[in-house]
């Protein structure tokens, strides 16, 4: 046992800065308490915002129209190629165009539940307020969402909800909105108000006297590490699912921002709260360098099954219906294939654990459009989800027209990221988290088609509204260069990173990547244990201790070196995955994404246990190896009175 | 699968570059070409060489960073782009040739990555609508009809992964840059600025040193998502409107 499976409690978190009164009222009391910098001084103000995703390029376009003057990075080659631009599915926003009984207050709802009980009430209000401004915003920037043959905006369900609020561009929607923020933020560009460093990596914060001012970047092109001074510093690097080295994220996204943040003093909150997605590709061999994700509106027409007896072999069309169990339609009759993505993915999980699996390995079930075809015929079913059954077939080589999709879950999105209080501020003043970087609004488990919801949300309409408010109680005062944090933060990089190119060992950084995923996804993926969580603890410094000791990184730091930057945020992964396995083991419950074994219904449901767990565990640093300190903000439930979430 | 690559190294923007021969073997039909390259980045790497440089990102044919010429032809084979282009795509024992993105306005950065930045350049001289935010008319308040909606969409689709460039014989940029002066161009939102937009981004598009348009229609074939070749012809028609206006 090391010592890092222990922590020590500190101070909980009492102040979250959420106005009191009524919660429908918040949000304006808060924009109109929130103090103004005067629009001719703004562009005395630098802020940097790092990552140019939903959040980011929303955060970026929208404070420069303000009058800031931003300082925008992305590791991409382009802005444009943020891995937001990945989402399908679709955006959530209680505009209830449909007349089905949508309404603001129910989005608040559904989010809360579907959260499992672990977010706070207030910041998930004010994104379900938010979330009817976004349509208009986006449809405005020429965003092509689907429409009806009046001109109308189109809609579908997703998972966990029985309205239909998800406005979508066919299985593209992520692409089409990142592409609505990005020229927003390009046009800023072009005007000379956002300063965009592309290919360029954020390694470091610099926090001089307790406030975030500036950060330390390496060209990627050149190497060459620089130092960026400004008056507030946003993060919006986007989540860690890549720590489990084989997810449904881009190939290099990475924690590096955050954990960077999170070494310099930022609370890191829920850091075990991961979202498995039901509805991927599954894994084709050793070779896998990613995963790819179906979206989850498949699960609108598709049907979900396994053949009733274990070791069935015959091919999927040769089953016939009374031998198929559609596990989903019979243990959750009311929600059927569109429960949250948890109980989709524990349900896949506890089939394939029966033996019941399909496909190589045992590992899939079947997604099966036969029905939905027959019903509506193929060229409806092509023009909905036309470019997915499109992928799978390139990836697979399978035919999903004439054959059911196999599908199995994988990791996808962290509900988890640094603690930020009612308005998106760490732990660090001056320092904000937006978008997926921070733990705010999805709680335990994230519902469908509310990510881009919240991207957008942050960067377009929260952020800008709260940020002023800090620039505004703040002095105005430029950074000494020379200040020895600034010194400190520029040295720590540069050992790193000579640290890297020195060991010249015997392993490549994707053997570790790899070593490390497998680690996790069995202790720390759709159900965990006591037991295997000791496991994880245990293992993960001696495989730490090995990067350091066997990595090889060839070339060197004065070019382009993919190797290098590969192996730095692996550095990073190995010491989050501890406080992951470690927040996942002293959170003795189970809820929403977080399963442990120990703790379920007797039906093999999760159970919580509110008594000891209704809070946010945020944790704070105190280095590598070190027990960190726990600091619980308690969640309090004034408006959604938590239930075992039930979708029968 | 046994496979001989030819790759193109090349250690920067300045220095000669020349294609170098690796033998590769062990590669599985299911990987992906990105895939089948990590492959052979991990020996190269244990073997104590530098792997060979090439930008890639999502992995799932969306984020449009990934683009080589494979045998001669911009992503290879199949329509679609080198992430999700698939090793069972070629036979063992093949010999495959792999090169960057050739274009003058796209200068090598090193081996396969290019600087495709001149993209970025043409959006912002004016591929967007003038919407802050905040300042948005409720979404229903003008109707799109469907076609239009539909025409718009399969427009937008554009990765900006830069294949049309690498395979046109002039090395244009007019399949790019007509791709979002459509998706634009024929929304009621875009109408405002319907003019400056195409007279902007093209004068834009040929001060980056993109070549000219000869109907050759590579561009079109080589797209991994299909932007039409007439969307060329329907921004050429935008132009002369918008000349024929006057700005």
């Amino acid at each position: 046992m090391t010592d890092y499976s222990r922590w020590t409690t500190g101070e909980p978190v009492v102040d979250t800065k959420a106005p009191e009164g009524p919660i429908a009222e918040r949000w304006d009391r808060r924009r109109f308490e929130a103090k103004l910098v005067n629009p001719a001084n703004r562009r005395r103000h630098t802020v940097i915002v790092v990552g140019t995703g939903l959040a980011g390029g929303a955060a970026g376009a929208t404070l420069a129209e303000q009058g800031y003057h931003v300082v925008q990075f992305c590791y991409q080659d382009s802005p444009r190629r943020a891995h937001s631009i990945a989402a399908q599915g679709g955006i959530n926003a209680a505009k209830n165009y449909r007349n089905d009984g949508d309404a603001v207050q129910r989005l608040f709802y559904d989010t809360v539940k579907g959260g499992d009980f672990r977010a706070r009430e207030s910041n998930v209000h004010r994104l379900a307020q938010v979330s009817v401004e976004i349509i208009d915003q986006c449809v405005a920037q020429g965003v092509p969402f689907a429409r009806e043959y009046g001109g109308l905006l189109d809609t579908r369900s997703f998972g966990g909800v029985q309205v239909s609020r998800t406005f979508y561009a066919r299985g593209q929607t992520g692409q089409q909105l990142l592409l609505g923020a990005y020229q927003a933020l390009t046009r800023q560009i072009a005007a000379g108000t956002v300063e965009m460093h592309a290919r360029t990596e954020m390694l470091d914060l610099i926090v001089v006297d307790g406030r975030a001012r500036g950060i330390v970047a390496r060209d990627l092109v050149t190497g060459r590490i620089d130092t960026y001074f400004a008056d507030a510093v946003v993060l919006a690097s986007g989540g860690y699912g890549n720590v489990f080295h084989l997810s449904t994220n881009a190939k290099n996204s990475n924690a590096t921002a955050i954990w960077r943040a999170h070494r310099r003093g930022a609370y890191f909150a829920n850091p075990c709260f991961t979202q498995i997605h039901p509805t991927c590709i599954p894994r084709s061999g050793d070779h896998q360098s990613k995963l790819t994700l179906m979206s989850e509106s498949l699960r609108n027409d598709g049907r979900i099954w396994v053949p009733k007896v274990r070791g069935d072999e015959r091919p999927p069309n040769a089953i016939p219906e009374e031998e198929r169990d559609y596990y989903l339609e019979r243990l959750y009759p009311a929600f059927g294939n569109l429960v949250p993505r948890d109980i989709a993915s524990r349900a896949a999980k506890n089939v394939c654990d029966e033996g019941r699996g399909v496909g190589p390995g045992g590992q899939g079930v079947y997604l099966d459009f036969a029905d939905a075809i027959a019903r509506t015929g193929r060229a409806a079913v092509e023009e909905k989800y036309g470019n997915l059954f499109e992928m799978y077939a390139r990836i697979t080589a399978e035919d999903p027209y004439a054959a059911p999709m196999r599908i199995y879950p994988a990791i996808h999105y962290t509900m988890g990221g640094l603690w930020v209080d009612y308005d998106l501020q760490t732990t660090v003043p001056g320092l904000f988290a937006i978008g997926e970087a921070n733990f705010s609004d999805h709680g335990a488990n994230r519902l469908g088609a509310s990510a881009l919801m919240q991207g957008l949300a942050d960067g377009y309409f929260v952020l800008p509204a709260t940020l002023n408010d800090y620039l505004a109680r703040h002095p105005h005062d430029t950074v000494d260069p020379a200040h020895p944090a600034v010194a400190e933060a520029v040295a720590d990089t540069e050992d790193r990173l000579n640290l890297l190119l020195a060991v010249n060992g015997d392993r490549t950084p994707e053997s570790f990547h790899r070593e490390l995923g497998e680690l996790l996804w069995d202790e720390c993926g759709m159900a965990r244990t006591e037991t295997g969580l000791r496991k994880a603890l245990n293992r993960i410094p001696q495989l730490r201790d090995e990067f350091w000791r066997r990595v090889r990184v060839p070339g060197s730091g004065a070019d382009l070196n993919q190797s290098l930057e590969q192996a730095n945020r692996i550095a990073d992964h190995l010491e989050l995955a501890e406080l992951m396995c470690l927040d996942a083991l002293h959170r003795a419950e189970s809820c929403g994404g977080h399963f442990r074994e120990e703790s379920q219904t007797p039906d093999g449901e999760a159970a919580r246990d509110d008594e000891s767990f209704a809070y946010a565990a945020a944790w704070e640093f105190t280095g590598i190896g070190r027990a960190p300190v726990l600091h619980r903000e308690d969640l309090v439930f004034e408006h959604v009175h938590p239930t075992q979430r039930s979708y029968a | 699968m046994k496979l001989t690559l030819r790759i193109w190294r090349q250690t920067g923007p300045d220095e000669p570059g020349r294609m170098t021969t690796y033998d590769v073997t062990g590669i599985s039909p299911d990987m992906s070409f990105l895939e089948m390259l990590d492959h052979l980045n991990e020996e190269l790497i244990l073997a104590g060489d530098e792997p060979v440089a090439f930008d890639h990102d999502c992995r799932e044919g969306i984020c449009g960073a990934c683009g080589m010429v494979i045998n001669g032809r911009a992503h290879g084979p199949e329509r679609t782009t080198t992430c999700q282009l698939h090793m069972r795509h070629f036979t063992d024992g093949d010999t495959i040739d792999v090169e960057p993105w050739r274009a003058a306005a796209f200068p090598v950065v090193k081996d396969l990555v290019v600087d495709r930045s001149a993209f970025d350049r043409i959006i912002g001289s004016g591929g967007y609508i003038t919407a802050p935010t905040g300042a948005a008319p409720e979404a229903h308040a003008t109707a799109v009809p469907k076609p239009v909606a539909d025409t718009a969409f399969e427009h937008a689709e554009c990765i900006g992964c830069g294949a049309c460039v690498a395979a046109c014989p002039n090395g244009s940029a007019m399949l790019f840059t007509s791709a979002k002066v459509v998706h634009l161009n024929v929304l009621p939102q875009g109408a405002p600025e319907r003019e400056s937009r195409v007279l902007d981004m093209v004068g834009a598009m040929d001060a980056e040193g993109f070549g000219g348009c000869t109907n050759t229609g590579e561009c079109a074939t080589a797209c991994p998502k299909g932007i039409p070749l007439p969307s060329i012809a329907a921004m050429n028609r935008e132009y002369l409107r918008a000349l024929s206006k006057g700005r």
